[in-house]
């Protein structure tokens, strides 16, 4: 991958992005990631796959989302002409559920009969509750105390929906515990078990696995902008935890040279405070839950505590395609902080009547930073990963929070 | 040609002996440096036949509640792998033939720096590497130039390892061959020993290599159990257990805290050793 011709080659046979992603897992754990990556080699070349996956995404996600002019923001903002895509709009609330569509089809392809995941916001665990509703199997979600405690409306949906929430205390308490947590369970229950993984982290497959299944976001965008505009879009948007739903915007977009593409991170209290989530930014290469990426830890390679307001930005690590990609310097890295976050949210909620999930306003809270300076005319695309209801008491919670 | 390595020479004794071993798996600077050097330099003395050190780390993966525990202590006290590799320097001064292999996970050693790494814990004396999340098919990161700078490989293998991946993960595999006796984390079940007689029958039909097997094993009898159809056993979660039984509200290790690890030590090696004289007796 070094002649590049091509951002969209990735990964090698071995899973490889540059010196990313890879697969550094357990042995116990080694033939079953095997046996995905041979079970999702053969789906991805089943056009009967592909029929399923667009049947559900069409009648049970409600696809394709809207591409919508946020007309009062933009004139607000004063700059950039700003598009959201609508994945807000989704059945269950948030982009997650295109990957869990992809996966549980997968998951069922080989078989099993239990799945297991992690969950931050609550989305991942929501969207994976409700596909194993959908097809009757039994699920276990694995959720730091911390983000059980911050996202309680989602902790109530998922048991409705007949999950199993395993609380995590391990640790920070959040998402990365979460995930350890989900793989722990997974070595102890090989045989039944599958691991459908919330983003594009983990070992390969599931970060190119992943990306496909929310490639469906920059897909549609491309249609939609051109029909509406006659042209690509200048500027893509997303925020980025593990980073698939950047990803899935950015990856269709990857070799059109006149897309720019921002990526934005938690900074939490602020990256110099050292209590934020921006792996990129402020991190440095490591190999954390099967993977090499950018990672927050000390110089003793051991991981630290990510800090955000956002359940699902709080991790410490970040797909490995994206570390590739910020080195190759394809898509730029940005930050915005907690209260930078809240402002937004509250910005988008009066202006255009939609309330944005936390972590979407981590991306509407940048586009605030610099429409002005991209100018009138720049066609600017936001992913609007989700929505935030499941934030309300968060929000409700901090100083002026109510209405 | 091969050299003979300390693991080498310890398992040609033990086959001499006709008997196996026990492996003693602690974790380094758990609960303290202090203590933990206590316990590291008491191990052979107490019937440990190798010593697996363990390099603690912020997100042990395939880890039960035991390990990660005393992981969570170590670091607290401060521990880190430059820590470690001085204290495997400190016994090994006192020790020339104990075979000492570390147990860990590969970011400390990434961020090390794996040339630095390897360079400093061969002139420490240490023997070789278990790290639980690099597989086969990233050896030529690790492995290979461990290999190369003469410090054994380790790989384990698992009940999911089957016959036809045996082979790639026998390839580089040096000094013995570590058997995963259970599908789990380490602390929590244990194997029925049937299933473990059959598994190292399975392993030595691929490898002329010794087999240790690991997970599971807490008790003198699981421990003399397992001795009687493997090369070793390896018991980690029942020792740091009892380091965790030992301290006070305080987390402070109470007196006596080392002689405690110590002793299961000393249980456990009575057992491993006595399944030998059962089997001379028959
Ligand atoms: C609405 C929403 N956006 C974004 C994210 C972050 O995940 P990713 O970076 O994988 O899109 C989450 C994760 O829970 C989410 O719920």
């Amino acid at each position: 991958m070094e002649t590049l011709n091509t951002y969209r080659a990735g990964p090698d046979d071995n899973g490889h992005f540059g010196i990313y992603g890879g697969r550094y897992v357990a042995e116990t754990l080694m033939p079953l990631v095997l046996a995905v990556e041979r079970a999702y080699t053969e789906a991805r070349n089943d056009p009967a796959f592909a029929r399923e996956m667009g049947y559900y995404f069409t009648h049970y996600v409600g696809r394709p989302s809207p591409l919508y002019l946020a007309r009062r923001l933009t004139d607000h903002l004063g700059g950039a002409t700003i598009y959201f895509k609508r994945e807000d709009l989704n059945h269950t609330g948030a982009h997650k559920i295109n990957n869990c569509i992809g996966q549980i089809l997968l998951a069922r392809r080989m078989g099993k009969t239990r799945i297991i995941a992690e969950t931050g916001a609550g989305q991942h665990g929501v969207a994976t509750a409700t596909v194993c509703a959908l097809f009757d199997i039994p699920c276990t979600v694995y959720m730091g105390t911390i983000d059980i405690e911050r996202q309680a409306p989602n902790v109530y949906r998922m048991k409705m929906l007949g999950a199993e929430v395993r609380p995590v205390t391990a640790g920070s308490a959040t998402l990365k515990d979460a995930m350890n947590e989900a793989l722990r369970d997974w070595v102890a229950n090989v045989e039944d078990t599958y691991y459908l993984i919330g983003t594009v982290a983990g070992p390969h497959p599931y970060p190119m696995m992943v990306r496909d299944f929310q490639s469906v976001i920059g897909d549609e965008v491309r249609e939609q902008i051109l029909e509406a505009e006659g042209r690509l879009p200048d500027t893509l948007l997303a925020c980025i935890g593990g980073g698939s739903n950047a990803l899935g915007l950015f990856y269709p977009f990857l070799d059109d040279s006149g897309v720019r593409m921002i990526a934005v991170e938690a900074a939490g209290e602020g990256i110099e405070t050292g209590k934020h989530a921006a792996s990129l930014s402020a991190g440095a290469p490591g190999v954390l839950h099967g993977n090499r990426t950018y990672l927050l830890q000390d110089a003793d390679g051991q991981i630290d505590e990510a800090h955000s307001i956002s359940a699902g930005l709080d991790y410490p690590g970040i797909g490995p395609e994206h570390a590739w990609l910020r080195d190759a310097e394809r898509v730029e890295c940005v930050s915005a902080t907690d209260d930078e976050a809240v402002e937004a949210f509250h910005l988008c909620t009066r202006l255009e009547g939609i309330i944005p999930a936390l972590e979407a306003a981590h991306a509407v809270a940048h586009v605030c930073t610099i429409a002005a300076a991209l100018g009138r005319g720049n066609l600017l695309v936001l992913n609007m990963s989700g929505r935030g209801d499941k934030d309300l008491d968060t929000v409700a919670g901090l100083a002026g929070g109510t209405p | 040609m091969s050299v003979q390595t300390r693991i080498d020479r310890r398992f040609a004794a033990l086959k001499r002996e006709g008997r196996a071993g026990l492996i003693a798996f602690v974790t380094a600077g758990d609960p303290d440096a202090g203590t933990s050097r206590e316990i590291l330099s008491g191990l052979p003395g107490a019937g440990a036949d190798l010593i697996e050190l363990g390099m603690p780390f912020s997100d042990p993966m395939a880890d039960g509640p035991a390990i990660q525990a005393s992981s969570q202590r170590a670091l607290k006290a401060g521990a880190s792998l430059s820590a470690t590799l001085a204290m495997v320097k400190d016994f090994r001064a006192a020790d020339d033939d104990t075979p000492v292999i570390l147990m860990g996970y590969y970011n400390p050693i990434y961020v090390y720096g794996v040339d630095a790494f390897l360079g400093d814990a061969k002139a420490a004396g240490v023997d070789g590497l278990i790290v639980v999340d690099m597989p086969p098919e990233e050896e030529d990161e690790l492995c290979l130039p461990a290999i190369e700078a003469g410090v054994s490989f380790i790989f384990l293998t698992a009940p999911t390892t089957d016959d036809a991946r045996l082979p790639r993960v026998l390839e580089h595999t040096s000094g013995f061959v570590y058997y995963v006796s259970i599908t789990g984390i380490t602390g929590t079940k244990s194997a029925a020993i049937g299933d473990v007689r059959a598994a190292v029958e399975r392993l030595r039909r691929h490898t002329e290599l010794p087999v240790a097997v690991g997970f599971g094993i807490k008790t003198p009898g699981q421990a003399a159990a397992v001795a009687a159809v493997a090369d070793a056993a390896v018991v980690g979660s029942a020792l740091v257990d009892t380091v965790a039984d030992n301290l006070d509200e305080a987390g402070k290790p109470r007196p006596g805290l080392a002689a405690a690890v110590l002793a299961l030590v000393g249980d456990l090696a009575r057992g491993v050793r006595g399944a030998r004289m059962k089997g001379a007796a028959q």
